[in-house]
């Protein structure tokens, strides 16, 4: 198996399909060389022994036997049929996440790479998981449409703006596999890339406390990364929340007011109106900024407007930046202020005991 | 007798003709100044990535190169060459036709043609876009690039495909000589009459699709922002709605002039004319159901990549009968190996080579790894230079002694031939281990380690451009020098080579001869029945 990658340029499987994926892949191109080797050949041999020896010779008339048709179209249609069910069986788990996988967040923008980790650990560049472990990426863009490609992993899933889309990968080999951007995004396309850092379970736990990143000091490969966010996002998400009017119902001090505070509200688990918690991390909070009412925090009130078509995805992201760097800041002294009352619309009502906890769900709007 | 080329002189009565046949003429010499420009873009990117880091042009220079090629190989040669230029030529001839039957309209998709292409040219002249052949939203919409005059270039180009494709349907239903049913058609009659409702029926979603996007991008309109409620997505499939099936407005008329080749230089009928006629119309048909295959990483349902991808499968069996059949047809034929059909000889192995990738990117597993890298980029080269420009090729030397009434000359014609293939073989092979190794298209850089074989495929495009600079040379000396051809040079049983060469402006002179038995050699040359 490593022989045929060699030959074929493949890199080293090092996720937990590679070698599954690689084997239809061998199978498909020796098809190939085979059919187009067998076509060439027997032309040859045609045109050897059925060359011209005088001009104007007449031929027989040859009609090609129906059985022999037939065969030929049948063995084909087996041939393909069956690649198409392997590939697609494979898709199909390619596609979907094992259920106790843990999550990442993967943050596009032109030309850079964010990613939030399982435990909250945001870097740039790397995307630092443990080895042996099944990892779901949560992708969304920030822009345009870019693709994350792990070579190594033979995965590859595009991000789009304003649109989650998933995808996962279980590395096998602690070690560092480049990941490229493979949708084509700009001038700086063919240099936005980054890595994925593969630990073993005692150095992820060292990734996990450590600030000095001590745990990726002897690693090889390790390309610029940074951790942390971007000097002035967060100014220009102030500006932004004010521009908005955003700071008319949500305060930054811990106040709760007409809408949740911003303070410690990133990385906070809430409960949701009509039952259920959730974790607000970007995902969510983008999707409250442009659909309030999906996924509202309880003891709130439906009063919220739709940002969709006014906040462009520049602005979303410099929200969220503001609200994550509120997130240290801890919840605010519990401060006893009459909560607004909860008046529930009729139709509200029936909706909810219609369909019980429907709000609640999950909703996976990139795939349909 | 006069010839066509004859009948009148000067410039104007060229332009403004309404013969087929020059109208024909002009779509050719336009399509191959597109050819050479689009060739010209290829080389500059060639010698572009023969070093990973930037070297002589910078990514933004090099996004424009990769957008132009790809615009103007798709749009203003590979699509119009072979339906607009021979089908043009000999679609008339072939079915005992005076003319086509809108001689005007012909005419005018000629100068819409020329406008779009000069549309074209303005935008390159402009700054060119660098948004690549496909215009992807958003960044189609926001690119600070000439993306517009791109657009609306194309956009022109694309009502000279219905007009020419719209003019073809109507000629072969209603035009064809008396007593010639459709089973009595020459097979490249077929391909063309497929590939023509193919642009009927998908460039006007084209149209649409590059207008939305003109919109957006001139106006702020949003309509595929998602910001707004607009998707990208819903681009994609419009956009792939058009493209797909725009592969086999550029592959089938490749097909049909394969059919011819093999036929007239094995002097056989071929093996099963049924069988390549249903099968092109099949193509046609299972070719609009099958776009989605360019999606199964952009967030697709599972169940639509599991349709797409059968669905793709389908059309792999009818282009895999195609080559059944015209391998079978040589079998017990007389062979003789001229220019012509050593280009086919390449197009069988390059397109069974390309056609099978194409099945292996179908296999949905395995084109997530495959997707957006090179190893797509070789494929498509296999199925649009391997296929198509081989048969154009094929299709130039076959029918130059018709066009021009003079022989090229043999040898100098296979040394073309020879090159040709291996300078595309040296340059598309290399890209397929590219793409196994991880390399993405549309890299102006690229990490060290590809550099080995990315300087391979440089040099190959060397090869292939000595080959085709070489093609041109011969061609364009003959064109002076080559001896006189009679009308039938070949020893052809078909009807174009029953006429004189050039051909008259009517066609047939004095009168339309009995047009029966195109691919009957059982009776030698003597006994054919006109």
């Amino acid at each position: 198996m490593e022989l045929m990658r060699e030959i074929l340029f493949l890199p080293p499987g090092a996720s937990s399909v590679a070698d599954e994926l690689d084997a239809l892949h061998f199978t498909v191109i020796a098809a190939t060389m085979l059919g187009s080797a067998v076509t060439f050949a027997v032309a040859l041999r045609f045109i050897v022994r059925y060359r011209r020896r005088h001009a104007h010779e007449p031929t027989p008339r040859v009609v090609a036997p129906r059985p022999l048709e037939a065969a030929v179209v049948t063995g084909l249609l087996a041939l393909f049929v069956g690649l198409w069910g392997v590939g697609y069986r494979q898709y199909a788990s390619l596609r979907l996440p094992p259920d106790d996988a843990l999550t990442c967040h993967v943050i596009v923008k032109q030309w850079m790479w964010t990613f939030v980790g399982p435990e909250g650990r945001r870097s740039q560049g790397i995307l630092v998981v443990p080895a042996d472990r099944d990892v779901e990426l949560r992708l969304t863009s920030r822009d345009v449409i870019h693709s994350l490609f792990v070579p190594a992993f033979r995965i590859k899933q595009d991000a789009l703006p304003e649109r989650i889309t998933t995808s996962w990968f279980r590395a096998e080999r602690p070690g560092v596999y480049p990941i490229l951007c493979a949708e084509y995004c700009g001038a700086g396309h063919s240099r936005m890339r980054a890595s994925v850092v593969v630990l073993d379970a005692e150095r992820y736990a060292r990734w996990l406390d450590d600030t000095e990143l001590g745990a990726l000091a002897d690693l090889e490969g390790v390309p610029e990364f940074q951790i942390g966010e971007e000097a002035d996002s967060t100014a220009h998400g102030r500006e932004v929340a004010a521009r908005y009017g955003c700071l008319a119902c949500h305060t930054l001090d811990g106040q709760p007011h007409v809408g949740p505070s911003w303070r410690g509200l990133y990385g906070s688990t809430v409960e949701l109106e009509g039952g259920g918690t959730i974790l607000a991390d970007d995902d969510y909070l983008t999707e409250s900024m442009m659909e309030p009412e999906a996924r509202r925090v309880a003891g709130y009130a439906t009063v919220m407007p739709t940002y969709r078509g006014t906040l462009g995805a520049p602005d979303t992201a410099a929200l969220v930046e503001l609200i994550r760097s509120l997130a240290d800041e801890g919840p605010a002294p519990e401060v006893e202020l009459p909560r607004l009352e909860r008046r529930e619309p009729a139709e509200r009502v029936t909706r909810d005991a219609g369909a019980p906890g429907s709000d609640a769900a999950p909703r996976e709007r990139g795939a349909r | 007798m006069t010839s066509y080329l004859d009948s009148e002189r000067g410039l104007r009565s060229w332009l403004l003709t309404h013969d087929h046949k020059r109208i024909g003429v002009m779509f050719l010499i336009a399509t191959a100044i597109a050819l050479m420009v689009g060739g010209s873009f290829a080389l500059l990117m060639r010698l572009e990535l023969a070093t990973p880091e930037s070297t002589f042009v910078d990514p933004d220079a090099y996004d424009r190169l990769f957008t132009l090629h790809g615009v103007t190989m798709v749009w203003l040669f590979m699509i119009p060459a072979i339906p607009a230029g021979f089908g043009n030529f000999v679609l008339p001839i072939l079915i005992g036709a005076e003319d086509v039957a809108f001689p005007r309209l012909n005419l005018l998709s000629f100068h819409i043609y020329v406008v779009g292409a000069l549309v074209t040219l303005l935008g390159m002249l402009l700054g060119g876009a660098d948004t690549g052949w496909t215009f992807y939203v958003p960044y189609a919409a926001g690119t600070p690039s000439a993306v517009i005059p791109i657009l609306v270039g194309v956009f022109i180009v694309g009502w000279s495909s219905v007009i020419t494709g719209l003019n073809f349907v109507v000629t072969v239903h209603t035009m064809r000589a008396e007593g010639m049913g459709w089973f009595d058609m020459p097979l490249f009659v077929w391909a063309v009459y497929a590939t023509s409702i193919i642009q009927v029926i998908a460039t006007p979603v084209l149209g649409m699709s590059l207008a939305l996007v003109g919109l957006d991008a001139g106006f702020d309109l949003g309509i595929f922002d998602p910001a707004r409620g607009g998707d990208p997505v819903l681009y994609q499939h419009l956009f792939w709605f058009y493209s797909h099936p725009a592969v086999y407005i550029m592959v089938l008329p490749a097909m049909g002039v394969v059919t011819e080749v093999v036929c007239t230089f094995s002097r056989k009928n071929p093996l099963s004319y049924s069988v390549i006629a249903y099968s092109t119309l099949g193509i046609a048909f299972v070719g609009f159901l099958a776009w989605g295959h360019h999606m199964f990483t952009a967030g697709l349902s599972t169940f639509d990549a599991a349709a797409f991808g059968i669905l793709s499968m389908l059309v792999s069996i009818f282009s895999a009968i195609k080559v059944f059949t015209w391998v079978g047809t040589l079998y017990r034929g007389s062979i003789a190996v001229t220019t012509p059909l050593a280009y086919v000889f390449a197009f069988l192995f390059l397109f069974v080579f390309g056609g099978m990738t194409g099945v292996a990117v179908a296999t949905t597993s395995l084109d997530v790894h495959w997707h957006d890298t090179y190893f797509v980029v070789a494929h498509f080269h296999f199925i649009m230079v391997g296929g198509t420009l081989t048969a154009y090729l094929a299709a130039t030397h076959y029918w130059f002694p018709k066009i021009t009434g003079r022989r090229y000359p043999e040898r100098a014609g296979l040394l073309g031939a020879a090159l040709v293939f291996v300078g595309f073989t040296a340059t598309f092979v290399p890209q397929f281990l590219l793409g196994n190794a991880g390399m993405p298209r549309r890299y102006a850089t690229y990490p060290s380690q590809f550099q080995g074989l990315n300087a391979m495929s440089t040099l190959g495009s060397w090869i292939l451009a000595l080959g085709l600079a070489w093609a041109l040379g011969v061609l364009v000396v003959a064109l002076r020098r080559g001896e006189r051809a009679g009308p039938d040079p070949w020893g052809s049983a078909c009807f174009e080579w029953r006429t004189s060469s050039p051909p008259p402006t009517a066609n047939f002179e004095p009168k339309t001869p009995k047009l029966v038995g195109c691919y009957d050699y059982t009776r030698g040359a003597e006994g054919r029945g006109d």
